[in-house]
């Protein structure tokens, strides 16, 4: 836990030469500009793959969305009319609609279980006497599998005939529910007769339940690791002056603990939060897209459109990408652009 | 900001050592125990569901998922194996030089980043860090018509490229983050003796690599190894990984659920063992993956 690696948000180190008497400064700095220039050179060539794979690419999407190429094999550049046409048929359609419905709440779902979870998990280990490296492990171990192995074994765990339900039905309830093929929508907002724009309920679908528990039980142990990180960083002083002070347990977490672990919880979210938003293969394992598109996400549509509408595909990859992007991108220049340069 | 830093590990290792093998001594210490026992049973139950499902042994599966089998048996493995073989065989083949070449690449840009520091370093490198977090749904339209174009699109090769591509972000990430503690002295030595950046690299820097390599390589295996989405797009069936035909192995109709947890098992396994042996630079190598 202790690693060197886990340098983390912490800035880093300051360049060589500031902070230094002018002196040295003056005595390197020609040398540092030679090694400077070459090692701009030898970076180029990861540049140059990123700039090409990444931000080509996305070009790349971006303007096949815009363009009325459907089927791969025949190439069609033209652009629609209006251009944000393949947009707009997408905002109004009740399969688009609901993929952002169901990943919206699969994510906050998924973030609250994970990241609570976590945090309980990290603070019981921190504290416990004997055995910490035991829990630790096994709390981690699901994040060794793959999404596929945790949703064909999570999909048996929810089968509606043999799984937890035989359990329910021990305590006595009789119409358990059918989990991922279950249409119900929980505390729903609407109900759409079809007229308006919203062609969906909003709410939260039953059976993206056991999905949130899934991908819950295999990367609660990831925020956990976050958090052990961040809580053996806390200076004992401080909890010890707390404890002079006369805070009890929960005191001394909610003042002390608590607000020091802020930097590790923003991490763990935003980590999560681009797992979640992206999630395809364990909700392919589970359930696929379910009855009336109750478990369907944006990365299922993105899929099965790629035989037949590459523009719809295209323009649905765009929608996620904004979506990862506005969260992920302020938090990378928060965390590395101190230090080091300019 | 007070964030992880490399000076925490004092404390953590002083107070490991205090508490090392001592039963608690008050109610509070035995309840935290007791907690922690529990919670570990609980992320226990879904591998003995994959477990004992698997071997159950019965055609189609058992009545209920908790069932221990009567009589275990290890017929479910040898129908998995048959159908997942040759598959494990490719996630293997895509797996080890997709992880060996894109850590060797990140280390040097690793280098490159923490030890040379040219201006706009981090401009660059956040640049490179996005592709990191970037839906890969974004990318795969532009890929599969790029690979197509080059002839590889549907092979073990074409996998393996895509792999590498987007592995550089993380490893640049893990071994920037390493190499950060390297002291500065030792690079002025190193140029002192008239080494240039590439030589004060192989000569100084890539023998002090070792647990780097481990822990990136483990991270890169875990991610290949178990990826999905790349292996379902970019490769036709004589060469998909484990994961996709484990996925097959769900049918349309009615699932034979001990065959999938014996095919479950046996996916799982090298990351499982891989995370059994070495799963303290494992943890490392996640926090540091962290980005943080």
């Amino acid at each position: 836990m202790t690693a060197p690696p886990t340098t983390g948000l912490a800035a880093p180190e300051r360049a060589p030469g500031r902070g230094r008497g002018p002196r040295e400064t003056f005595k390197h700095s020609k040398h540092t500009l030679a090694r400077a220039r070459h090692a701009r050179l030898l970076f180029a060539p990861s540049l140059l793959i990123s700039f090409f794979f990444v931000y080509l690419f996305i070009g790349t999407t971006l303007y096949i969305s815009f363009s009325n190429w459907r089927i791969g094999t025949s190439r069609d550049l033209t652009l629609q009319s209006p251009w944000w046409s393949t947009y707009s048929k997408l905002a109004e359609e009740m399969r688009f609609q609901a993929d952002i419905r169901n990943v919206v709440v699969f994510t906050v779902l998924f973030l609250a279980v994970a990241v609570i979870a976590g945090l309980v998990a990290a603070l019981l280990i921190h504290h416990v006497a004997v055995g910490r490296g035991l829990f630790r492990a096994v709390f981690m171990l699901p994040y060794a599998l793959s999404f596929i192995v945790t949703g064909v074994a999570w999909r048996w765990i929810f089968n509606p005939n043999t799984g937890v339900n035989e359990i329910l039905r021990w305590f006595g309830i009789e119409n358990p529910p059918g989990w991922t093929t279950d249409t119900s929508i929980l505390l729903a907002l609407n109900n759409p007769t079809g007229a308006g724009p919203l062609k969906i309920e909003l709410g939260i679908p039953v059976a993206l339940i056991p999905i949130v528990l899934a991908a819950a039980w295999q990367l609660m142990g990831f925020a956990m690791a976050i958090y052990l990180a961040g809580l053996g960083s806390i200076p004992e002083e401080h909890l010890e002056a707390a404890q002079l002070d006369g805070a009890g347990v929960w005191k001394r977490l909610r003042h002390v603990v608590l607000p020091q672990l802020k930097p590790s919880t923003i991490t763990a979210l935003v980590l999560l939060l681009h797992v979640a938003l992206k999630m395809f293969d364990l909700v392919v394992a589970m359930s696929g897209s379910g009855p009336g598109f109750v478990t369907d996400v944006p990365g299922i549509y993105i899929y099965d459109y790629l035989g037949s509408r590459y523009d719809k595909a295209s323009a649905a990859s765009m929608v996620l990408l904004v979506m990862t992007l506005v969260f992920v991108v302020p938090y990378l220049i928060r965390s590395y652009r101190r230090g080091g340069d300019s | 900001m007070s964030a992880p830093t490399i000076s925490t590990a004092e404390p953590a290792r002083r107070r490991r050592i205090r508490s090392e093998r001592r039963w608690p001594r008050t109610r509070g210490g035995w309840a935290v125990l007791v907690l922690c026992t529990l919670g570990s049973l609980a992320m226990l139950v879904p591998l003995y569901v994959i477990l004992t499902t698997a071997l159950s042994g019965e055609d189609g599966s058992p009545g209920f998922f908790l069932t221990f089998p009567s009589e275990a048996n290890l017929d479910s493995f040898a129908e998995a194996w048959e159908l997942l073989h040759g598959s494990l065989l490719n996630s293997l083949q895509i797996t080890i030089p997709a992880a060996a070449i894109s850590c060797l690449i990140g280390s040097f840009n690793g280098y490159l980043l923490s030890k040379i520091r040219f201006r706009g370093a981090n401009v660059l490198f956040i640049l490179l860090l996005i592709g990191m977090f970037i839906p890969f749904q974004a990318i795969i339209i532009p890929m599969f018509q790029f690979l197509s174009t080059i002839g590889l699109q549907g092979s073990l090769v074409g996998l393996i490229v895509v792999h590498i591509i987007y592995g550089i972000p993380i490893t640049t990430l893990v071994f920037r983050n390493y190499y950060i503690v390297v002291p500065d002295a030792l690079m002025e030595a190193a140029s002192l003796d008239g080494c240039g950046v590439f030589s004060t690299y192989t000569k100084v820097i890539l023998p002090l690599s070792v647990p780097g390599f481990v822990v990136a390589g483990i991270f890169q295996t875990t991610n290949i190894w178990n990826d999905f989405l790349f292996g379902l797009i970019f490769t036709s069936p004589e060469a998909w990984p484990a994961t996709v035909t484990l996925n097959n192995m769900i049918g349309t109709t009615t699932v034979d659920y001990s065959q999938l947890m014996a095919g479950a098992v046996l996916v799982a396994l090298p990351t499982v063992l891989m995370y059994l042996f070495l799963g303290k630079y494992f943890v490392r190598g996640l926090t540091a993956g962290a980005v943080k």
